[in-house]
């Protein structure tokens, strides 16, 4: 079902969305990566604050190609998800409300998207080029040192994604592959 | 005896840096729309209409294919008669990858230590691997390697015992395990025998090959042909979400081996599959 969200993304729109949906988000998004989520679990365990408000938000798994004259951003896909497990569930029990990457996610995950009542979302992995016309500004907002690595506050129209895993506990990438499986043993 | 400058290679490097990273090469740009054309399911086929638009972009408004513009791998076959001249080749590679990273607007991945991660910001140094053949030319195959396929790449040091059927088993596993995290549609890179280096050398130079091309013994073209069937039944699909395209090609490479040893190698690579291979 194709529907249409704006930020901020509460905990009502997140509990309407069902894995299989196809969303066009608009509004304010977040970019965050690997050394990205590496300094804010640091910087949570110093005691500090982020310098994101995560509350709500919506991260994008993401580091972009460096933009020409001109443009707000370069080539801006997905990155593959299950690297940032290990930090998602802190953001996540902070009020996280959604990511968007690609590739599956670990249990642990997948138990505090359900607990928190967030939403993963899959952007197609490989379409970078694509993905950068959804996106119409983008400002460096902390880490700059970490160069495409560093987090950045993006202005999307209609950014295109599919929810993968819901607040209900369904994940796309286990029921979708069942359906065309013809070659079940491995 | 030929002389060549190595001037020229930096040159042509720097060029084939941005070529691979803007446009699909021929080859798989047949296996994608291929793919659109026997594709079974409405999503697949609608990703993969995306990234035939996502295509047609990136070449038209000159911004990358993907923004993991990969760690750039780099082929040399070098042939004995040829002479090098102007400075080191090493450092001539490394100069092409840094202009065409630079100059090409194409993202900077490489981190100078695995551990201490400082990033070199310049995307050098690249992975080069020399190879001395006959003749008098030199062969240039740039392959920029993105790390979402990268990293679910396998090593298998099977037993003799496990023969055939183990071997297909263990690359039907790294496939499965790889899922949507690999950007599907998939090519899939096999190495089978050698040592453990060299059967995963040959499985990164197996995604090289021609998209779709088979190996000469008959035996292993069929091995691919079965396995290429097998992958597209475990119903991955299109972006890892349902569909009956999961790859596009399995390339397989074999070398002689040792009378214990079956090693496997399983190198992944996604749709965009970027190489260009050039002749000076």
């Amino acid at each position: 079902m194709d529907k249409h969200i704006h930020t901020p993304m509460t905990e009502k729109k997140a509990r309407e969305l069902r894995a299989g949906d196809y969303v066009y988000i608009t509004g304010t998004i977040y970019t965050a990566r690997d050394a990205a989520h590496k300094r804010m679990q640091e910087t949570l365990a110093a005691g500090e604050r982020l310098p994101i408000d995560v509350r709500d938000a919506i991260i994008y798994y993401m580091g972009p190609s460096p933009a020409r004259e001109g443009r707000p951003i370069g080539s801006a896909g997905p990155t593959t998800a299950s690297r940032m497990d290990k930090y998602a569930p802190k953001l996540l029990s902070l009020g996280l409300r959604g990511m968007i990457g690609k590739g599956k996610r670990s249990s642990e995950v997948l138990e505090a998207i359900c607990a928190n009542g967030a939403v993963y979302f899959a952007a197609v992995g490989g379409a970078g080029a694509l993905l950068s016309k959804s996106i119409v500004a983008s400002e460096l907002v902390a880490y700059e040192d970490l160069g495409t690595e560093a987090i950045r506050r993006l202005e999307v129209v209609d950014f295109p994604v599919i929810v993968v895993a819901d607040t209900e506990g369904n994940n796309l990438y286990e029921t979708a592959i069942k359906e065309y499986a013809s070659q079940t043993t491995v | 005896m030929r002389t060549i400058y190595v001037g020229e290679i930096t040159k042509n490097i720097k060029e084939m840096c941005i070529e691979a990273n803007y446009f699909l090469s021929q080859d798989m740009d047949a296996a994608m729309k291929h793919a659109v054309s026997i594709e079974k399911a409405p999503l697949g086929r609608q990703i993969l209409s995306q990234l035939q638009e996502n295509l047609q972009i990136a070449g038209k408004d000159m911004i990358p294919i993907c923004q993991d513009t990969g760690m750039a791998v780099v082929f040399l076959e070098i042939g004995q008669e040829v002479h090098l001249e102007g400075g080191l080749l090493e450092d001539a590679v490394n100069e092409g990858v840094r202009q065409g990273y630079t100059e090409g607007y194409l993202r900077k991945s490489v981190v100078k230590d695995p551990l201490e991660r400082e990033n070199t910001k310049d995307n050098t140094p690249a992975v080069i691997h020399y190879e001395i053949v006959k003749g008098d030319t030199l062969t240039i195959t740039v392959a920029p390697k993105g790390f979402g396929s990268e990293n679910m790449s396998r090593i298998f040091m099977l037993k003799p015992a496990d023969g055939i059927e183990g071997v297909k088993q263990a690359i039907l596993t790294a496939v499965k395990d790889a899922g949507p995290n690999a950007c599907p549609p998939m090519v899939v890179g096999v190495g089978i025998g050698g040592t453990f280096e060299k059967c995963a050398l040959m499985a990164k130079k197996a995604l090289t090959r021609k998209t779709g091309s088979h190996a000469e013994t008959p035996y292993v073209k069929a091995m691919e042909e079965e396995l290429l069937q097998k992958i597209n039944g475990l119903g991955i699909g299109p972006g890892g979400l349902g569909g009956t395209v999961t790859a596009l090609a399995v390339h397989i490479e074999t070398y002689p081996t040792h009378i214990a040893g079956l090693p496997v190698a399983v190198n992944i690579c996604c749709h965009v599959n970027r190489h260009v291979t050039r002749v000076l």
